[in-house]
């Protein structure tokens, strides 16, 4: 299980103030359970993602991890392009504690780089970035995976497979979705949480939140006019 | 339930742990960051590596040759300026390197900070100990060479200069953690850091002993904390045919001091990490 209690985050600023991002967040995730995060960009819905994966430390309240979690599924940003994919495996490997060698044909099956899995980072395209990436999150097991936006980059069949690999194999597993893809959460998710301007407003039917996120995005646009 | 210890099914451990397991789990991913770094610096061909004792390797010669050209020596008998060299500049490298390759060691890896077990000293101990060791490796190298060729003769008492370079070593990577999370926390300490490291280079010990100063300034030098170094290696090479000053214990309360001061910024630092 996941527990959040009382979570609040501020980054300081430039001019020396702080900005709260997050305001008393509460939320809990059982084991099994799919839980998807709407909101408005800038509602601080990444900055949840982080704290709950632990690369973040609350300003106020506590997370608790009685399962393990993953981090951000399919992060690119900690690829060193010097690197080739071998290394960042074996990187993740060694900052996990699993076994190498074993989840190398893993990932040479799931990547699809050949060759260039000996080659580095930085002379990869994009879209092969981020099979690398997806493929080393699968690599090792985790009791909940963290999901930032899986459909950002790759094709149609990637999409196809990676969907594959996590809700088909992994369908047992917890998961915490952020997405501005209603349809992805509607099919994917058991119930919704919507984040706006930093507080969490929980719904146990999915349809409630959409109409809320909905309502929320109405009145943040009536107050601009 | 055991309470973070190991999920029940899939593998991956959460730190936060029993001391030991931590332990363990910080062990492994300073080793790993180090690797990391290995290859990133020195690229992947196995003879890459070599350099990190190749370079410091290289600097100590070069200084050796340079102050033989121009007899940078006060004429002290029993001291052969190689060993004077050997004896001071290896120093430098210790807490030049550690020092200077830690600052800003966390920007370009912060994206390694979303992997929960990786935290920002651990960044700066896998940069502060690749140099530390590489420094290390090269100075006992350049030593065998040196005396393998005669050019030095062997140390009169090797306990004592292994005590002073363990002193050294602390001291490097204490002033690494400072200097990595100062770096990180404030901009402008880079710019502030270059200049005095240079400056001290002339107050450090390396380019004189203690005994050769003017009173007046002997009693401020035995205070700059790798003069005890230098002092304790010029012993320990030596012997008592030169008069030293150190102060060891001074030394540890230095170094001691140092490394809280900068765990404690890196706490801070890491309660700051944020908003890639």
């Amino acid at each position: 299980m996941i527990k959040v209690e009382n979570l609040s985050k501020s980054y300081p600023t430039s001019r020396g103030g702080w900005r709260r991002v997050l305001h008393d967040i509460n939320m809990e995730v059982r084991k099994g359970e799919k839980v998807g995060i709407i909101g408005l960009n800038g509602s601080g819905k990444s900055t949840l993602i982080r704290l709950i994966g632990g690369a973040e430390i609350p300003s106020r309240g506590t997370v608790t991890r009685t399962m393990s979690v993953s981090w951000p599924l399919a992060f690119m940003g900690a690829f060193q392009p010097s690197l080739t994919g071998l290394d960042n495996l074996r990187f993740i490997c060694r900052v996990y504690g699993v076994d190498y060698k074993k989840s190398i044909p893993f990932v040479e099956e799931f990547s699809e780089l050949g060759r260039y899995l000996r080659e580095p980072v930085k002379k990869y395209s994009s879209g092969m970035i981020a099979r690398l990436a997806f493929a080393l999150s699968m690599a090792q097991e985790f009791d909940c995976f963290l999901i930032d936006e899986i459909i950002a980059v790759g094709d149609a069949r990637f999409h196809g497979r990676c969907i594959v690999e996590l809700f088909g194999k992994r369908s047992d597993r917890a998961m915490i979705m952020v997405s501005h893809n209603d349809h992805f959460l509607r099919s994917h998710c058991d119930r919704i949480c919507v984040l706006v301007a930093g507080r969490m407003y929980d719904f146990d039917n999915p349809e409630d939140a959409f109409a809320f996120h909905a309502e929320s995005v109405n009145s943040a646009e009536t107050r601009l006019l | 339930m055991n309470n973070g210890e190991k999920s029940e099914e899939n593998g991956a451990e959460v730190r936060k742990s029993s001391p030991l397991r931590s332990a363990v789990i910080n062990f492994r991913v300073v080793g790993a960051i180090l690797m990391r770094e290995v290859i990133t610096r020195y690229g992947r061909n196995n003879f890459g590596v070599l350099w990190v004792v190749g370079t410091p390797l290289i600097f100590t010669v070069g200084v050796t040759i340079l102050w033989n050209v121009y007899g940078r020596h006060g004429g002290h008998t029993g001291i052969t300026i190689t060993a004077f060299a050997w004896t001071g500049y290896s120093t430098v490298m210790i807490w030049r390197n550690a020092t200077a390759h830690c600052g800003k060691a966390v920007e370009p890896n912060a994206g390694l900070l979303f992997h929960r077990n990786v935290k920002v000293v651990d960044l700066i101990y896998a940069r502060s100990m690749m140099e530390i060791a590489g420094a290390t490796g090269s100075t006992i190298v350049v030593g065998l060479v040196l005396m393998g060729s005669e050019l030095i003769v062997p140390p009169k008492d090797v306990l004592m200069m292994l005590f002073g370079w363990m002193l050294l070593m602390w001291y490097g990577f204490a002033m690494g953690i400072v200097v990595g999370a100062m770096t990180e926390r404030f901009d402008w300490f880079e710019r502030l850091y270059h200049p005095a490291m240079y400056f001290y280079l002339g107050i450090s010990g390396c380019f004189f002993m203690v005994v050769w100063l003017p009173t007046y300034l002997q009693r401020w030098a035995v205070w700059v904390p790798t003069v005890t170094v230098t002092e304790m290696l010029r012993h320990g090479y030596f012997g008592n045919i030169v008069v030293t000053y150190e102060r060891p214990g001074y030394l540890c309360v230095y170094n001691l001091v140092t490394t809280f001061i900068g765990l404690l910024l890196c706490k801070e630092t890491q309660y700051r990490i944020g908003h890639e």
